[in-house]
């Protein structure tokens, strides 16, 4: 016959088993000593975004969204066109209405609230489209915060998320600079561009980067170093988005100009 | 609809995909556990550090830290998009996530809280078993009681002076490892916040520091608040009760009691209040002097967009008044009552500052977002993140405080201690 002392130490420590969850060991796999030893993998996948090509038609959203299956008429998108008109004197105007999915048919900037603004031609002293994805960050804040590890990085470089893991808790929307993450208004968990990655690692180019008419995006293997977009990378002057946050994103822009937020 | 766009209102450029994502329901949480933490600290100055003046009070604080507990879980679980899917936070913790810890700290604190109870209470759990034990044609209910208090006994019967001086000692110690526990819980909500890096207004090593302060701010107050309100309906039923036994207590000696351990704690509420304003003052001050590219923004929030938030409410109606209520001479229950009340709202008020006033501004910097909290609710989503879902927060630990107090009551208790 146990004693209360004992059924009680017993207890303690059966329970005490029980809640050591698994993943505080870590088991040791072969494949992560051997990536550690010979660096990882033979891709890097980054993207290259031309401003100066881009004219903002728009195509690049309308295939993002058929592709990705994100509805197509709801608000939100994991890629977007912002248009950033200067005027003489001295102010940026920027819109991005429906993510600048049906292209930018007017010339009134939309500000939301406070309707749409009208600027004269002659006003305008510069105006330029910037195409928006993910960045595929080095060091993605969203991998950091997300409690459960339902986002996480590949051998690649690409950041996923594991739809049968998230719980919704946003923390990785708000831990984004570039606020490319949303909840998918079907699946209620957090969503974001991912280079196509179904795409991608088949062989195949990104949806937005098929659809764009001007060659305005591109994407490519930075540890090829053949790739002709890593080669515009390392010769030419490129530029990245919010470096400050110390993210090191992987989407490069060309013609990038101080304006662009 | 997309989450978070039947309350987000957008004013110049925002980026397509932000939305007032964290809203009212991530106001309850810090705002709760805050409470909670508080709590237990007030109830901790007594048992640790031996503040006699505050016996009466410490009880009562511990019993509602207790309630407020699983209260401080339910705005989390209203905000989740699925909920059923939280416990993933205990199966598969990703350590460099603040919120991984959550189910770890929360745990700890509960077992902790929930231990400190059992001790104090173990003298009267127990002598309650032997009283009901001793009495013969016990009616169904005292049946039931007797179930309940032999179940949460759990066999210690042993009262010798021995036992319960070890008792003290227990209460002590789970005290004394309660409080950084408590302050954990809380600070680890504040560095929830002051960790991201994305938001310009939440990214401060002060956030932590400034929400166990706020944290112990409103816990005080609660207790204050919930002990005057209970001795006013204790009173009026003594009154009531007194025409018949002339024995209890008189409304007089009540009073006297009550305005004393009153006119005590709301000392300490003053000292938490003086510390968390100059932190939060401290925080305003460093930021417009450093005036980083974020200011120009921030500060037209701070400013210009949440002025009435912030300055009136918060600070002004929240901090000012009271502090002036609580200072003056020849401090009444009915002023100790209002300034309280006047706290809560104020600590309130700061939580939905830091939480709403944080997404009130684009990433981008060249925008502005508002938040309409939904009033009436036209969709489960609408409930849960609109007024309804805060105020069925709200009213919980009260019932909770209720159903917990027809076991172990709060006042005139032989305890352990």
């Amino acid at each position: 016959m146990m004693n209360r002392r004992e059924f009680c130490k017993k207890t303690m420590i059966a329970v005490g088993g029980l809640v050591l969850p698994l993943a505080a060991f870590e088991v040791f796999d072969p494949s992560t000593l051997r990536a550690e030893k010979e660096g990882r993998g033979k891709t890097r996948w980054a993207f290259l975004v031309d401003t100066r090509k881009c004219v903002g038609c728009g195509f690049c959203v309308k295939a993002c969204k058929v592709e990705n299956e994100v509805p197509y008429d709801a608000n939100v998108t994991r890629t977007w066109v912002e248009r950033y008109v200067t005027t003489t004197d001295g102010k940026t105007y920027i819109d991005s209405p429906k993510g600048g999915r049906d292209g930018f048919t007017t010339m009134k900037i939309d500000q939301n609230l406070e309707g749409m603004h009208e600027i004269k031609a002659e006003e305008i002293s510069r105006a330029f489209f910037v195409p928006k994805l993910c960045n595929q960050c080095d060091n993605p804040p969203c991998v950091q915060v997300c409690p459960v590890g339902a986002t996480y990085q590949t051998e690649d470089g690409v950041v996923l998320v594991d739809r049968t893991w998230c719980i919704g808790c946003g923390y990785c929307i708000m831990g984004c600079p570039y606020s490319v993450r949303f909840f998918h208004p079907v699946y209620h968990v957090a969503e974001k561009c991912n280079f196509c990655y179904h795409r991608i690692s088949k062989g195949m180019k990104t949806a937005c980067v098929d659809a764009c008419p001007f060659e305005a995006r591109r994407i490519g293997n930075l540890k090829d170093p053949d790739d002709p977009v890593t080669k515009i990378i390392m010769t030419e002057r490129v530029n990245v988005l919010k470096e400050e946050f110390g993210t090191k994103p992987q989407v490069f822009y060309l013609g990038l100009s101080k304006e662009v937020k | 609809m997309v989450h978070g766009e039947a309350w987000t209102l957008k004013e110049f450029f925002v980026y397509p995909n932000e939305y007032i994502y964290w809203s009212i329901q991530i106001v309850m949480y810090p705002f709760m556990t805050g409470l909670v933490a508080g709590a237990f600290v007030l109830s901790s100055l007594y048992h640790v550090f031996g503040v006699k003046q505050l016996k009466d009070i410490a009880r009562f604080s511990l019993v509602f830290s207790l309630a407020l507990l699983p209260v401080a879980m339910m705005p989390l679980l209203l905000h989740l998009q699925q909920p059923q899917r939280g416990i993933n936070v205990m199966m598969t913790p990703h350590f460099t996530s603040a919120i991984a810890a959550f189910g770890i700290v929360f745990t700890t604190y509960g077992m902790i809280v929930a231990s400190e109870i059992w001790f104090v209470y173990r003298r009267f759990i127990v002598e309650s078993v032997l009283e009901l034990r001793a009495k013969d044609g016990r009616s169904p209910v005292e049946s039931l009681r007797l179930l309940v208090y032999s179940v949460i006994s759990m066999g210690a019967m042993d009262i010798s002076e021995a036992a319960l001086h070890k008792d003290e000692r227990a209460v002590g110690i789970l005290a004394g490892i309660g409080i950084p526990v408590a302050c954990f819980l809380h600070g680890y909500a504040g560095f929830i916040f002051g960790s991201v890096k994305a938001n310009a207004l939440w990214m401060t090593p002060l956030m932590p520091v400034i929400f166990i302060c706020s944290a112990v701010v409103s816990g005080i107050a609660l207790c204050i608040a919930t002990y005057i309100v209970t001795m006013e309906i204790r009173k009026l039923i003594f009154a009531w009760r007194s025409k018949n036994d002339p024995d209890l207590p008189s409304t007089e000696e009540l009073k006297s009691a009550e305005i004393h351990v009153v006119t005590m704690t709301a000392k300490y509420l003053v000292m938490f209040m003086i510390l968390a304003i100059t932190l939060e003052m401290l925080d305003l001050i460093f930021r417009g002097y450093t005036a980083v590219k974020s200011w120009d923004i921030v500060r037209k929030v701070i400013y210009e967009k949440d002025f009435t938030k912030i300055f009136i409410l918060q600070y002004g109606l929240g901090n000012v008044v009271p502090f002036i209520l609580l200072l003056m001479p020849r401090l009444t229950i009915r002023r100790a009552l209002l300034a309280t009340l006047l706290v809560l709202m104020g600590v309130f008020m700061m939580r939905w500052n830091v939480v709403i006033g944080g997404q009130a501004f684009s990433a981008s910097f060249a925008g502005f977002m508002e938040y309409k909290l939904p009033l009436w609710p036209d969709s489960l989503e609408t409930f849960k993140e609109g007024l309804m879902g805060a105020l069925t927060v709200i009213v919980t630990p009260f019932v909770l405080f209720y159903l917990v107090t027809r076991i172990l009551p709060v006042f005139g208790v032989k305890d352990s201690h």
